[in-house]
Order: structure tokens, then sequence, then C-alpha cells
């Protein structure tokens, strides 16, 4: 077998599966995506659900429908895969080393990396659930696995903890499985999910929801057998008299996720302690040369068609890092979290790229502002180089916005960039 | 009662395997029985994986004794039974003037106790051994035969050797009752049937009060669990500087919240310890979380709550015996004995703290006890005391993987991605002279589902693995034994797909 590529892909979810394309496309001639599960797809093939593919494609597909519009690219550029592999190691001077069962020991080498890891799911430890360790405590995305995978049943009746997109849609997939879910729990006094999953996974399904309301602690030694759910106020500080056993055979967990970079750390990638995702540059390039992060290993997006886009924005610029005899650095620029921003993705521009594209910026928002906003990037002066102006800012929906090359003077000027959202 | 036994053991936690594992040197048939569908699912399952020095227990004392002899026996030990264990030594940390007298009064009880090399170093000195320590430390007592284990593969390493030597297993089998002859014990009663014997010993933990109470034996013993809640940070996010265990000075509370390294590569904070009234009460809970989290932090404040990664509670199976010698004013001592009241029985009792580092030296003071009462043990010619640990993947080098992909493809394949751990050694575990089958089984012996993802990525795995290896429907897979089954049946499209169309019309 080769062990020499141009770009290593590591992962084939919808941002791997991307990158390796837009690599292809873009001039990469040996173009690898290493898969551990048995199938490309990542995640996608779990998510039987539809609401994939309105934004690139004006359709409303399921996963794995979504998966097999670019896995039959894939197949059709001559991208070479290695199936049921894991990468165990890789290295800033991007060697890559990985396993399976047919080949053994494998030890590969690239010009460029795409990292396509994408996220894990934030579990009982992590939120310091207190209770019993019995069965029947699973992340809602390991019983989406069983149910939609493996076609077994993880309980019959359940409580979910957190309005997270997976959580409220394994609610509605497992009403439909005959299966009872007796409550979804929110700690905050939003929606964590997006509103559209609200409606068509519990509002149509007559689930209830019940918001500042969480676990308090877990019963049952063998199987969970209740839960205790107790009201929080603002600063999750239990509210006195706001118990209530609800008695359930499975806890689900819907509370978060978190961008897999175990493997990045190891190439010496440096993390952004608030997205846990890597410090990227406009074409998704780390710190480490020649290593690129595409998709939930960046940021947790929301869609998926996002995940699809920021691929091919990595898997060009590998393509580029892979062909060019030296790659020479152009002026930076950081872009910075202004009012009510959590984080921005890209954490910083190379000037001059915005002379051939637009640069998409994505970003949260700190607190819920439930009236029309402005979302702007201006520059140290205060000047406004961008804006959009939307509905709603709202924690569980990312808000983007263009950068585009109409701005290119204005930026080289700029010396520093910020990005703000504020009550129009 | 068709079998007759020279020697059954109640309980297979850390003391009765390693009981079983030191007898199984004689010419003696022996069965060890454990309710639970594991072995070391009790008490054994959830500590600090410390192996202490010795410097606590009262000079004197069954622990004292126990705890400083068995040191001396787990280097060799670990070697024979294939057990990760190092030497690393601990520190006890203090921060005021009253700290630094207790840190001498333990210097002075180590010493009493025979525990090598302690000596008292200044506080500097200590933040030059490990910069992370509070900065206000002003001196630690250092102990360089303090050490570490994997309490996990001690106990299945010991009960393996066993096993290997003779000793039979009965898992799921519970201790009712004695069967007496007069003051003789002839045999036991189970929830498996009846089993004849001339010696008992009882090894049943938190449930070794029950036990002896059975026999008529110390009807005032009494166990009361005391639980001690921990917590596992990701080892991707923060280790010690080097692999030591750092205790805070000690109060009338106990030996306080530690901070140590594992033999997995975590970090582990904790324990509280706290009397609960069930035998069964391994909850954590929101007061003990902040309790031992404000413990660890003021000990080494860079621990950062959003390492953590697991989190779990074990008891200590605390009695009320008092130390042998009536010279000695304590307590709370290890029972180590025959007692007179009745003939045929070796009687364990309060073996909590330090017991999983006393086990080896509990089980050569009960074979004292038994060759003391005129028992004729007879050594075997052919005793195998090397049982050889079992590959884990993710410690061998590049090249020792590739041979053993080679050898066995199914080394190829990674089940947990977070701890690294191959289906080979799941089917290793499978196929074990003590098989694992259960979720949680595997886990202790593999180190699986024990990561950053808490078993999310592999458990699906793990169920398929396990239900065609043991003929099982993924439905009967259980966590840990009878009543934790992790799935409940097929999804309708499943079970329904035998039908025809016309069948649903």
């Amino acid at each position: 077998m080769k062990h020499n590529y141009d770009v290593i892909v590591i992962g084939s979810g919808p941002g791997g599966l991307a990158a390796a394309i837009a690599a292809k496309e873009n001039g990469a001639q040996d173009v690898l995506i290493i898969e551990r599960d048995l199938e490309l797809g990542g995640i996608l093939l779990q998510c039987i659900h539809n609401g994939f593919g309105l934004e690139l494609f004006d359709q409303d597909m399921p996963g794995p429908a979504y998966a097999q519009h670019f896995i039959e690219k894939v197949k059709g550029l001559g991208i070479h895969t290695l199936m049921d592999t894991m990468v165990l190691d890789i290295t800033p001077e991007r060697k890559v080393y990985a396993i399976n069962k047919d080949q053994g020991y494998i030890d590969l080498s690239a010009r460029a990396i795409v990292l396509a890891m994408g996220c894990r799911e934030r579990t009982r430890a992590q939120i310091l659930l207190p209770g019993a360790r019995p069965a029947g405590v699973y992340t809602a995305g390991t019983a989406q696995r069983f149910v939609n995978v493996e076609g077994q049943m993880p309980g019959e009746k359940f409580v979910i903890l957190g309005s997270g997109d997976i959580g409220m849609i394994m609610a509605r997939r497992l009403t439909i499985e005959g299966a009872k879910v007796e409550r979804v729990l929110e700690i905050m006094p939003y929606l964590t999910g997006l509103t559209r999953n609200y409606v068509q996974c519990l509002l149509d399904y007559g689930i209830t929801l019940q918001k500042q309301r969480t676990v308090n602690r877990i019963i049952g030694n063998d199987r969970v057998e209740a839960i205790e759910a107790v009201s929080v106020d603002e600063h999750w500080i239990p509210i006195p008299n706001s118990k209530e056993i609800i008695p359930c055979d499975t806890l689900l967990l819907s509370v978060g996720l978190i961008p897999e970079n175990e493997l990045s750390k190891k190439a010496g990638v440096l993390l952004d302690p608030v997205t846990n995702g890597p410090f990227v540059d406009d074409r998704f390039m780390t710190n480490v040369p020649g290593i690129f992060a595409a998709g939930n290993v960046v940021h947790v997006y929301d869609l998926v068609d996002w995940v699809t886009e920021a691929g091919y924005v990595a898997g060009k610029g590998a393509a580029q890092f892979a062909q060019a005899e030296k790659i020479k650095a152009g002026e930076q620029i950081q872009l910075k979290t202004g009012e009510n921003i959590r984080y921005v993705v890209p954490h910083k521009l190379e000037k001059a790229h915005l002379a051939e594209d637009e640069v998409r910026l994505q970003m949260r928002a700190i607190t819920p502002i439930e009236e029309r906003v402005l979302v702007t990037v201006e520059d140290q002066n205060g000047e406004v180089i961008a804006k959009k102006a939307e509905a709603y800012a709202r924690p569980g929906e990312i808000l983007s916005l263009s950068i585009k090359p109409q701005a290119y003077d204005a930026v080289q000027q700029a010396t520093g960039l910020m990005v703000n959202v504020r009550k129009r | 009662m068709a079998e007759k036994y020279d020697v059954i053991v109640i309980g297979a936690g850390i003391v009765g395997s390693m009981v079983a594992r030191f007898l199984s040197k004689y010419e003696l048939d022996i069965l060890m029985i454990e309710k639970e569908v594991d072995i070391g699912m009790g008490t054994s399952s959830a500590n600090s994986a410390a192996v202490h020095a010795g410097y606590d227990a009262v000079p004197g004392s069954n622990k004292a004794i126990t705890n400083v002899m068995a040191v001396e026996m787990w280097p060799q030990l670990s070697e024979e039974l294939g057990i990760a264990y190092e030497r690393c030594g601990d520190y006890v940390v203090a921060v005021s003037d009253a700290d630094m007298q207790v840190l001498e009064e333990l210097l002075d009880r180590g010493r009493q106790n025979g525990v090598p090399g302690m000596e008292i170093i200044s506080g500097e000195e200590m933040r030059r051994r490990e910069p992370l320590i509070r900065p206000d430390t002003i001196g630690a007592l250092w102990a360089p035969t303090g050490g570490i284990s994997d309490p996990f593969a001690a106990n299945i390493a010991a009960a393996e050797n066993a096993v290997m030597n003779g000793v039979e297993i009965k898992l799921c089998t519970a201790f009712e009752d004695f069967i007496m002859e007069g003051d003789q014990i002839t045999g036991i009663r189970t929830n498996q049937g009846d089993f004849a014997c001339r010696w008992v010993v009882n090894a049943a933990g938190l449930y070794a009060d029950e036990v002896m109470h059975k026999a008529g034996v110390r009807p005032d013993f009494k166990i009361r669990p005391r639980r001690g809640e921990y917590l596992i940070l990701d080892k991707a996010d923060f280790q010690l500087t080097q692999n030591t265990i750092l205790f805070p000075t000690p109060s009338d509370k106990g030996k306080g919240i530690l901070v140590a390294s594992t033999l997995h590569g975590n970090v582990i904070v904790g324990p509280n310890a706290n009397f609960v009234d069930s035998k069964e009460n391994k909850e954590m809970t929101k007061e003990g979380i902040e309790e031992i989290w404000s413990g660890g932090k003021t000990l080494v404040p860079s621990v950062n709550r959003r390492h953590i990664i697991a989190e779990f509670a074990g008891l200590r199976a605390t009695g009320n015996a008092p130390t042998p010698n009536p010279d000695i004013d304590y307590n709370q001592d290890f029972i180590i004995e025959i007692p007179d009241k009745v003939k045929g029985l070796v009687n364990l009792g309060g073996i909590e703290s330090p017991g999983f580092t006393s086990a080896p030296a509990i089980a050569v003071k009960v074979i004292d006890q038994l060759k003391g009462a005129g028992e004729n043990l007879v050594e075997k010619s052919n005793w195998n005391p090397i049982r050889k640990a079992r590959p884990v993947f993710r410690h061998l080098t590049r090249e020792e993987q590739a041979a053993l992909i080679a050898e066995k493809p199914a080394y190829g394949r990674i089940v947990c991605r977070c701890e690294n751990v191959a289906e080979g050694e799941i089917l290793a575990e499978i196929h074990a002279p003590i098989p694992a089958d259960t979720y949680d089984a595997i886990k202790r012996r593999t180190w699986l589902g024990t990561g950053r993802c808490q078993g999310g990525f592999d458990m699906p795995r793990v169920v398929s693995i396990l239900s065609e290896e043991l003929g099982l429907s993924p439905e009967e897979v259980t966590k840990k034994g009878k009543g934790s089954e992790l799935l409940f049946r097929q999804t309708k499209d499943v079970t329904q797909d035998h039908l025809t169309v016309e069948d649903l019309i």
C-alpha cells in the first residue's frame, strides 16, 4: 500500500468527506481518508432524521442520504480510503500512525493533514451529576446509535436532561418506537438546541420541556429506577421545595458536545479553551503548519451543511499547502470577541486572502437577545467593516457573518478586528 | 452435599482472593464464593489504589503489622502476579506549625511501625519535588516506601493465580448460614446449595459482621459502611510532575483528601469519609463532590473542574474491633483470628484502609492461624506462583503492537477510543480463567470506558462483542449482573422484520 499522500483526512463525517473532496478538486493528487468505523459517513449514519441539506442543496434529507451524496463523490474522484482503521498518533512532521486488522501497524506520511475527528458528548461526570451509578444512564448519541444502528431500545421510560438537538431528536425517535419520554429538563432559562427541533420533536409529540430544572440525583443501584428533579435559579442554586421524583428506567444526557482533539494535541496543535477546538486561521489551518481542522473538531456547529462548507475550505487549504513548494505566511489579523460574543471562528485571518474569497465568521452569543440584533465586525477604531441584521441572538444558535472581498482595503489598514452582537 | 472442601473462602474481594492465592500453595481443596456476578465488586472496586507506607496505623495494631509487612511483599508479589505497582513514595503536606507537630508524630509512629526511610523535608524541598503543591507548604513527611498499584488488576491476578493452582470459584453464590455439628463448622448454606468443608475463611468485607454473627462470633462487632467519594481527572489535561501520592496533614477525620497519580495515568482526588446507612449505598452526593473538590484544590491549586472525567464512590468496611493487645487503646482494628467460640472459622473483619495494601500480609496471617490451630499444611510440589499479565495494547511499543496485530488481528481494532483498548484485549478477558462477562467486568480489567467519553463510544461495540462471544442476546448483556441489563428490546422495525406487508395491514 501507499505510504505517502498529499493530504490525509482523519475522519469521514461531513467535515472529512468535504475536505477530501475539496483537496482532490483543488489539485491534491493522492488523498486518503482514514475512518475508524466500518463505513464512510461518521455520525451522519445514525442520524436517520431529516433536516440535512437545506442550506447547501435546498433539499431536506436524512443523514445517511446526505452522507451518500458525498460518499459517491469521494468514490468517483478516486480518493483512497482506509476503513476500520484507528489513528493512534500524528506528529508535527505530519507522520500518521494507524492500525487495523488487515494491514496491522500502518506508517503514513502526508504533506498536509486535515483533522476531522468530530466531537464527543459531555458525560454525566462532566456535569458532576450526583447519585448512584446504575445501568440506564446514556448520552443521547449513544442511545441514538443503539436505536438507529443496532436496532436496540435502551429503555422504555425516559427522562432527558438537556435541550440539545440530539436529545430532542431522540425524544421524538423514542416516542415513535413506543417508549415514553416523561420529561426533558433544561438547566438554562433558554433552549440550548434549535427552535425547529423543539417544535418538531417536542411540541408536536406532546413532550414536556421544563427550563431551569435539572437532575438532582440518580436513583437505583442496578438499573435507573427514578431521578430526582429540582428547579434552579439563574446561578444553578436549587430552589427549596421544588424536588420531584420522576420514575423512569433511563436517563439520557444531551448536555453538550466537545470537539475531540486528543490526536490534535499529540501533534502540538494549540486549543482554544472556549471552543475546545484548535485556534485556526481563515483556511482552517492550526498553529502547526500543514495541519488543518474541519468541522466539529474546531467548534460545534448547529447544521451539518456548515460543517460541509468548513470542510471544503479546510480541504482546499490543505491542497494548496500540499502543492506549494514554500508557504509564505502573509500578514494576519486577529479576530477578537467583543460585546456578547463567546467565541468567534476563525481566530485570525490572512489579510491577502480577502482578495480571492469572502471569509465566513461563525460565533456564539453569550446571553440571549430576543429582539432584532446587529452583528458587526469593527476595526480598532470602532469602524464597521461588516454587519448583518438578525431577528434575535441565542446562545443555542450560531451567528454567521461574512467579510466580503469589498472590505479588502479596510481590512488591510486595520490592526485588529472585533466581533459584537447588539440590540438594534 | 456432594462436594467437600478443605477450605471455603467467603468473598472474592482483594482479601479473599489473596487468601485463596496464598492457600493454593498447599494441598487443599479450596472453594471461593462470591455473591456478585464478578470478583472484586465491593470495597475492592473503589479505593485510592494506594499501597500505604504504614505510618498511619496505631503501632502494635493488626493494621500496622500487616501494612508494613505487606509493603515488603508488594515488589515480589507484583512481579509474580503481573500487577502494575510503583514504589513512588508519598508525602504528607504541612502548612502550619500544628501540622508540623503532626508530621513529627507520624514520623515517630512510622518508625515504631518499622517504616523505613522516612524523613521530614522543608517546604522548599517539597515545592522543588512537586511544584504544583499549595504554595504555603512549610514542610512535608516523605515516605519512600509508599506506592501505587492497580487494585482491579491485583484482585483479578490473585484470584486468577488461585484458579490456576486449583482453587474453584463460584460467582453469584451468596452465603446464607453455617452448617454446624456442635461447635464445629462442617459446611455452609448458600443460595446455590450447601457445601461441606472443614474450614471457612470469612472475607466477606462489608458483610463480615453478618457472617460471623451467624456463627455466634463477636455479636457486638458491627461494620458501619463509611463512604468515600472520588473524582478522576483527564490524563491528557492534568498530571502531577511525577507519580506520587500527596496527602494533607491528617485530622481526626482521617487521612484527608489526597491528590495522587494512578497507574492508569489519571490523577485521582478523594476520598471523603462519611458513614452511610446502607452497605450498597455508593451514591455520589452534591455535598461530597464539593467536599473532595475543595480538599483537592486546596492541596493542588491548579486542578481544574473542567478536567473531571469520572466520579465514583466506594464503601469502607469500618469495624469496631479492639486491637488484640489490651495495652493498646484502639477500637477500629482488623480482626484476624480463629475464634474460640466455634471450630473451623478463620475470621477476618473490619478490613478498611489499609486493607488493599495489607491483603497479602493478611493472607499470610491466615496461614499462620491455620498452622497454629494444628492444620497440617503440605506444600504442593507443582504450585505456580506466576500469573502473567495479558498484553495491554496501549502500553506496548510500536514494534510490539505491530507484532501483536500480525499474530492476532483482533488487536488491530480499537474499541475504546479514549483509552485505546483493542478488541483483542476484550476477547482475552472474556476467555480468561475467570471470564469477564459483564460490561463493568471488562471495564475493570481493560480500563475501557474509563476515559473522557465514559463508554459512549465503546458501549454499543462491547455489547455486541459480549453477546457474540457468550451466545447471549444483546438484551441479556448486563452492566454488572442481573437487573442491570443495558437494553430492553429490539426496535419495532427489527422485531417486525419477519412480517410481510400483508401481515402489517
